[in-house]
């Protein structure tokens, strides 16, 4: 399908040719399923709603739901007040959701709707709760739907109501899948700490079969949880461009001491997780996970010589690219080609320089390569036509790039449209990096038996 | 669900109840073509949506989505229709608007997105979607696609489908406009007792207007253009030289089937190629609007030959399933009366129904086809789905993507009768696959895990 993308590369301003991002609300709905009992809320048209749903599902193969305040011509000339104002006694009434989490579309954006005094102004049940984030679709991308959202979580639910602060860590996982998330907790948990994690889609996103259907799951971080963080002593911001918004709100609004690190993707940044963990807390780090981060190294030294020099392209959202580029550096990779939908530093997003930060870390391990934040994949697969590479990483329409250019793909990232299972298993963490390891060493060595002349064709590799 | 607190036990939202009736019980007229509930977690979508999904499958056309990022990530190659050849439609475009476009007006943005594209695959037609935004800061969007057209001598269509103006349906009708702006007047009248028809409302997915066209061309009469699936702009022109049109998708296609008959006075009939009793009728009716002996026989010939061997396959799955529970929720009124009739050939009951977007017509006749006790209900959510679910005890639901999960996590199989089908499911063919797949979930050894624990 992508066999007529041409190779000569032109500057464009018109717009983008294949995405490789989306809008704020899904980000901002996916963030508001991570908290226990919540019905996020999309303050806009149907439709809006309707796709989000759909592509949530698709991905994580659960269902999804959110209300909607069904727009009309008359709201849209009007406002769209009386349509919240009716939805919010609609959500309460027939969902009984404990938190109502709101967010706005471009549509409810752009007539201006002042969401807070709507809220102000409608009829919310004793002991119910209603958050709201803006999250304008022309700003950002739907990272920064899941930044705002949480920051939203932070500044209507947590409070600092102690003198001194808790011997506890707020946890902000970043937009991940709901399996690393819980690979996220274990490890905490296995350092002994306390802690609050929020958002926290596991057992909300990757719920069991019961037979049942549930709207409201097990899962989810607890809204008294949230109010609590507060009263920690440090936030891990996992991730700039997804967390640290709401780790900086925590911050300025409660004493939170925030510290943002990346998303713990690989060695290195798994080991800066649980140093910052160590060293807040004085905690030893327990053997188990000595032996992991062990195993994990035993098993790249095991396989060092499939992966050097190898060139890769990488593509996805900013945080995941971040951890990603350094994890394959470690591996002896070259990711010469890396790039992010959302743009970097854009009005409204997190403030966060992708190119920088992915550059330097390229240019310390002398690797030459291109950098875009704010890229789409029509210009991924330019580049990569100009110059070759030997495997691209990056989420399901990654697939149509490597089929034209027959390229080896493992799928990383979200969404995830066409393979199972994905969202159960962590790429965080030492165990996440074996997995990682495993499915490139396996998409690598499989093109290798399929490429391979008779004569070659190996039975050890 | 278990959202619901013993309160509501009784039923869903009051404002609700016109909107649902149980035959037998009720004898009110069902209450559809209305707005969403605010607040509803409702299965519907918005007018671009609408609009996208039926003019998508022109192959060779850029579909150029004018508005924030959103609405062209979403819907990008997720219509599951199948092309012959141009790959063009598969790709998403979107002039992705940012805070100054919002500001400053997106037009010189389209303009340079239009100039862009049309330098890179040169396409003869491009089509350029309105969001909900587009709407409100007021872009002139039928001027920037007249310039562009003339810059470039191609022709650049606006599509009207700012999401709030309306629902799924007014999105249909926005892209029969289009269409009806491509299609030519005919160049005089065509020979007397031409055999070109023109199916219309058939999207292609998983290739089933090629299994219709087969069938048309057995009895000797050409597909003139089929709208739109498989369709590409130049064939699209041509569609007022056929002398019938044949209406599967009603919901989206009879506007478009009413104006060309006003226009061009071709005249339209109603067809379903879902099961085999509505595919051999249709067929039927086809020849005999021609009322060409030859036509007629060779129909009797292709129906008689495809339900003998598609039976033999059909009463193999009817031992097995009759007597099975079915839930069908789906986008439009002529899919859901099809598939009682289908259900009917394999046994199975349906003891719920539901669309989207059905007409109040259309609900006449599904009230009429089901039986006793069957609820009937428009515009549903998900806890409505769930409680008539389990209340009438169905074993199976069709439904779209958002469907899926809902059936699965009650332990209930299901069948993708939207986008994300895999196998045709139209004409003899399709509806052995169609009873292939209502076996393979309903029978499938997993959902015999489901419920239990850890003994």
């Amino acid at each position: 399908m992508l066999d007529c993308t041409p190779k000569n590369i032109m500057e464009r301003s018109g717009g983008v040719i294949n995405p490789a991002k989306t809008c704020q609300p899904i980000g901002a709905i996916y963030a508001a399923l991570g908290i226990h009992r919540c019905l996020p809320h999309s303050h806009g048209s149907q439709g809006c709603c309707s796709y989000h749903r759909s592509h949530l599902t698709r991905h994580f193969r659960e269902p999804v739901f959110a209300s909607t305040s069904s727009f009309t011509e008359g709201a849209s000339v009007f406002g769209g007040s009386a349509n919240l104002k009716t939805a919010i006694k609609n959500v309460f009434t027939i969902y009984d959701p404990d938190v109502m989490a709101v967010h706005t579309t471009c549509l409810s954006e752009t007539i201006g709707d002042d969401i807070p005094t709507i809220i102000k102004g409608a009829e919310v049940p004793e002991g119910k709760l209603v958050i709201h984030a803006n999250t304008p679709s022309y700003q950002g991308s739907h990272i920064t739907g899941f930044s705002n959202m949480v920051k939203g979580m932070v500044s209507y639910l947590s409070r600092a109501t102690l003198e001194t602060k808790k011997d506890q860590a707020n946890i902000i996982p970043g937009f991940v899948n709901p399996g690393d998330m819980r690979e996220i907790k274990r490890l905490a948990g296995a350092m002994g700490i306390d802690f609050i994690m929020f958002p926290d889609t596991s057992g909300v996103m990757d719920s069991p079969m019961t037979g049942e259907l549930t709207m409201f799951p097990r899962g989810g971080a607890r809204v008294e949880d949230i109010a609590d963080a507060g009263n920690s002593r440090i936030t891990l911001a996992l991730g700039s461009y997804a967390s640290s918004d709401a780790a900086r709100v925590l911050d300025r609004k409660c004493g939170v001491s925030e510290l943002v690190l990346k998303t713990p993707i690989g060695i290195r940044a798994t080991d800066e997780f649980l140093m910052a963990i160590r060293q807040t807390f004085t905690k030893k780090v327990p053997y188990a996970l000595e032996e992991e981060r062990g195993q994990l190294v035993d098993i790249m030294t095991d396989t060092h010589y499939h992966f050097h020099g190898k060139r890769v392209a990488l593509f996805g959202d900013p945080d995941v690219v971040i951890g990603m580029t350094e994890f394959l550096l470690g591996l002896g990779m070259e990711p010469v080609h890396v790039l992010t939908g959302t743009p970097g530093g854009a009005i409204g997003a997190t403030v966060g320089d992708f190119e920088k930060e992915v550059r330097e870390m390229l240019e310390a391990a002398g690797v030459k390569a291109r950098v875009k934040a704010g890229g789409d994949l029509f210009q991924l697969q330019q580049w990569i036509k100009n110059e070759p590479v030997d495997l691209l990483i990056g989420n399901t329409y990654g697939k149509y790039i490597a089929r034209a250019e027959d390229i080896p793909f493992v799928r990383v990232g979200f969404p995830v449209l066409d393979r199972s299972c994905h969202s159960y298993f962590p790429i965080v963490g030492y165990r996440g990096a074996m997995r990682l390891v495993e499915m490139i060493s396996g998409a690598l060595l499989d093109r290798a038996d399929r490429d391979a002349a008779e004569e070659d064709f190996e039975l050890v590799m | 669900m278990s959202a619901q607190p013993e309160k509501n036990s009784g039923l869903v939202f009051e404002e609700r109840k016109d909107f649902i009736l149980t035959k037998g019980k009720h004898r009110q007229q069902l209450k559809c073509e209305a707005d969403s509930l605010a607040g509803c977690v409702s299965q519907r979508a918005c007018v671009y949506c609408g609009a996208r999904v039926v003019l998508n499958p022109i192959t060779d056309a850029v579909h150029l989505v004018h508005g924030p990022i959103g609405c062209a990530s979403y819907t990008w190659d997720i219509r599951g229709s199948l092309s012959s050849g141009p790959e063009l439609y598969r790709f998403s475009f979107s002039t992705d608007l940012k805070e100054g476009d919002i500001i400053f007006g997106g037009e010189k943005k389209l303009a340079r997105a239009i100039d862009e594209l049309v330098g890179k695959y040169h396409p003869g037609l491009v089509l350029v979607y309105s969001t909900c935004i587009v709407g409100v800061i007021g872009d002139d969007l039928e001027a920037v696609c007249r310039a562009a057209s003339e810059r470039h001598g191609i022709e650049v269509l606006p599509v009207q489908s700012s999401g709030f103006i309306g629902n799924k349906s007014a999105g249909y009708r926005a892209a029969c406009d289009a269409l009806l702006r491509i299609i030519r007047p005919p160049e005089g009248k065509g020979p007397p007792g031409t055999k070109k028809i023109n199916y219309l409302g058939d999207f292609n997915l998983a290739g089933e207007v090629w299994i219709i066209k087969g069938y048309l061309k057995q009895m000797g009469v050409d597909m003139n253009v089929s709208f739109t699936g498989d369709s590409r702009y130049e064939t699209l022109q041509r569609a007022a030289g056929a002398s019938l049109n044949i209406v599967q998708c009603a919901g989206s296609m009879i506007y478009l089937a009413n104006k060309l008959e006003e226009l061009y006075g071709i005249p339209y009939l109603n067809v379903s190629f879902l099961g085999l009793e509505d595919t051999a009728q249709s067929l039927r009716k086809i020849a005999s609007w021609f009322g060409d002996g030859g036509i007629t026989a060779r129909a009797e010939e292709l129906i008689e030959r495809e339900s003998a061997r598609a039976g033999k396959r059909l009463s193999w799955y009817r031992e097995r399933l009759q007597g099975k529970k079915a839930a069908v929720y789906v986008g439009g009124g002529f899919k859901a009366i099809s598939l009682i009739k289908q259900f009917r050939e394999l046994g199975i009951d349906v003891v719920m129904i539901g669309t989207q977007t059905g007409r109040k017509e259309e609900y006449e006749t599904i009230s009429e086809m089901v039986d006793e006790g069957t609820v009937v209900l428009d515009d549903a959510n998900p806890s409505e789905l769930e409680k008539f679910m389990l209340e009438k005890g169905a074993h199976l639901l069709v439904g779209g993507v958002k469907e899926r999960p809902l059936a699965y996590k009650l332990g209930v199989a299901f069948i993708d009768h939207n986008h994300d089908r895999k196998h045709p499911l139209s004409g003899f063919v399709g509806a052995v696959n169609f009873a292939g797949e209502v076996y393979s979930t309903l029978c499938s050894p997993v959902w015999k895990y489901v419920g239990g624990g850890i003994l």
